[in-house]
């Protein structure tokens, strides 16, 4: 029983990630029509970040979760201003194409500095400890993990569907031709929005640090992953993602429990499964 | 000059240059070359003129190496049937994995196939019979038709490279064919194309397919020539190699992938030794191409040949 629920505490966690991660994806690809694919690189990037923080500068953990989503948000920008912006109207795959290039570009470097081996990121101590309920012990910084990102995707939902921005967004991934008519500034929504979605992803990987080993491949494994969430879910709803990163999540602890050894093929064997029953993911509408 | 002289031409020309390539180059460089040629050019017929990305077929190449050196290692298969099993279980691969990946289109058919391609890898690094992280080594070179012993460098050579002219053509037979010219139809305005009555799906499937046959042909060729299948081959590092090199060469051209493999396996081969800086610069080279270079270098040629010899629009 110990077992059974330790797994899915480690479940809901990953869920957690795949949940951040796809909930930026799906926010950037709806509105810039853009998969990026560089988002996994700024998930590790910004775990890194946060070690380089503490280590080089002293800068603890929470200041850590302010600034690097502040700073990675800002490359967001520079990326979206520099490159990104030359591709709209163009075939969406070479968006795809080009964050994929940038991918290689960030693992590449990260690699050559820091090498395959991990460095940890040393859990705050205002989250160490843990409360024993009985049937399992909780890991106080798990929980928060938990807590936190269902806040921040609340948060990011609440905006998005209940505020002005976020009907200017809507409005986007609709038309945004006949938003900009409109008097909107449609590009300038292009680069905050993409920038949000790094920082977003960036964030994810700060809350990560002090999970999993801070690795420069700890990115592409997991938006491996995150793409499989999307398909499974489908882009076409905000809590639809959050719901199924958690979900996926909690499967692959199940499967973590009951047969190790498929635990990291069975998002894929899912994947399969929903396109045989339905093919537009289980929020989706085919686009 | 016609366009179709000039097509004959660049033929003779790619047809000597291979013959003649073993005595100019060292002759496993030479037959790396063409696997990965043929595996472009498998790949190409799908993105260049189905227009679907597919960022997962390391699967197709990978499988078949490992089922090539299983037959050929283990069960001491003739090299033929080794390269015809390793062809057959990417075919096989191709029509599991396209039959559900088309059911959703364009940028999510990217993330299928790339998902997909991770399920085979964690089951090759997980299955007792494929040497885990060592992969397969020493996998036997055997005897062409049984009789041509495949042991120097030069008569492999040639073995890879009728096999590679047999997929090279038949992949630009389909290209040229009423097939091509559907699928092209399709990559242009799908809605039209199903409206004109053609069944679409049938179509990109049976592309599909014939792609992963020939990556896997490409696959089958690289573990005899190598005599090793390794994990890279399966990885999606193997995936994007494979798109960087079509559109560096051009993709929707009929040589462009050959060119860009040829580039591309030279480049690694020169930066084998600076670590990871192979994949800043493969990642560079990507973001160059696809802001400012998207027509590829076989299609900047034509571009340009168009333009001084035929006249027209490039």
């Amino acid at each position: 029983m110990q077992a059974l629920f330790g797994q899915l505490l480690v479940g809901l966690i990953n869920g957690s990630f795949y949940a951040l991660l796809s909930l930026g994806l799906a926010i950037i690809f709806g509105l810039l029509n853009v998969v990026n694919f560089a988002h996994g690189a700024q998930y590790m990037m910004g775990a890194f970040a946060a070690w380089m923080a503490a280590t080089y500068l002293g800068i603890g953990y929470f200041w850590a979760l302010l600034l690097v989503p502040a700073a990675m948000g800002l490359v967001g920008v520079a990326v979206e201003r520099l490159l990104l912006r030359r591709l709209y109207g163009l075939d969406n795959l070479y968006g795809l194409l080009l964050t994929f290039g940038l991918t290689l570009i960030a693992e590449g470097l990260f690699h050559q500095a820091y090498g395959n081996s991990g460095s940890t990121y040393p859990v705050p101590a205002a989250l160490r400890g843990g409360v024993n309920l009985g049937f399992m012990y909780l890991p106080i910084y798990r929980a928060w993990v938990v807590v936190v990102s269902v806040v921040v995707c609340t948060a990011s939902w609440f905006v998005i569907e209940r505020t002005k921005l976020g009907a200017y967004l809507r409005a986007g991934t609709e038309n945004p031709r006949l938003l900009q008519a409109f008097g909107v500034n449609v590009p300038l929504m292009f680069t905050i929005t993409y920038g949000f979605g790094v920082a977003l992803a960036a964030f994810a990987g700060v809350m990560a640090a002090p999970v999993y080993q801070v690795t420069p491949l700890m990115g592409s494994s997991l938006i491996m992953v995150v793409f499989a969430v999307v398909v499974i879910g489908g882009m076409g709803s905000i809590a639809g993602s959050i719901f199924t990163g958690l979900g996926i999540g909690l499967v692959e602890g199940l499967t973590r429990y009951l047969y190790p050894e498929a635990s990291s093929v069975v998002v894929f064997v899912v994947m399969a499964l929903v396109l045989l029953v339905r093919p537009a993911g289980l929020f989706g509408r085919q686009r | 000059m016609s366009a179709p002289a000039l097509r004959r031409l660049a033929w003779a020309a790619m047809v000597l240059l291979g013959l003649a390539a073993p005595y100019l180059v060292y002759p496993v460089f030479a037959m790396n070359v063409l696997c990965l040629a043929l595996f472009a050019s498998a790949f190409n017929l799908l993105l260049g003129y189905a227009g679907l990305l597919s960022f997962g077929h390391a699967a197709f190449l990978g499988a078949a190496a490992y089922v090539t050196g299983i037959t050929l290692r283990t069960w001491g298969l003739p090299t033929e049937l080794g390269v015809l099993a390793g062809t057959a279980v990417a075919t096989l691969l191709g029509l599991v994995f396209g039959a559900l990946a088309i059911r959703r289109s364009g940028i999510y058919f990217a993330m299928i196939t790339l998902g997909f391609a991770q399920l085979v890898y964690f089951l090759v690094v997980q299955l007792p019979w494929t040497g885990g992280e060592d992969g397969l080594q020493g996998i036997p070179r055997g005897k062409a038709l049984g009789l041509l012993a495949l042991d120097g460098p030069v008569t492999t050579y040639y073995f890879v490279y009728v096999a590679f002219l047999a997929g090279f053509w038949l992949i630009q037979r389909a290209i040229h064919s009423p097939f091509g010219h559907v699928l092209r139809a399709i990559r242009e305005n799908e809605p039209r194309a199903l409206s004109l009555g053609y069944d679409v799906a049938h179509y990109k499937l049976l592309a599909f397919v014939l792609s992963a046959a020939l990556s896997g042909l490409a696959g089958s060729l690289k573990a005899v020539v190598l005599q090793f299948a390794s994990l890279s081959d399966v990885h999606w590092h193997r995936s994007g190699e494979v798109v960087l090199m079509t559109l560096l060469g051009g993709m929707g051209t009929v040589l462009g992938p050959s060119v860009g493999a040829l580039l591309v396996v030279t480049l690694e081969n020169y930066l084998a030794d600076v670590g990871s800086w192979v994949t800043v610069i493969t990642g560079a080279v990507f973001v160059a191409c696809v802001l400012a270079f998207r027509r590829g270098i076989v299609g900047e040629v034509r571009a340009l040949v168009r333009r001084s010899f035929i006249g027209g629009k490039p």
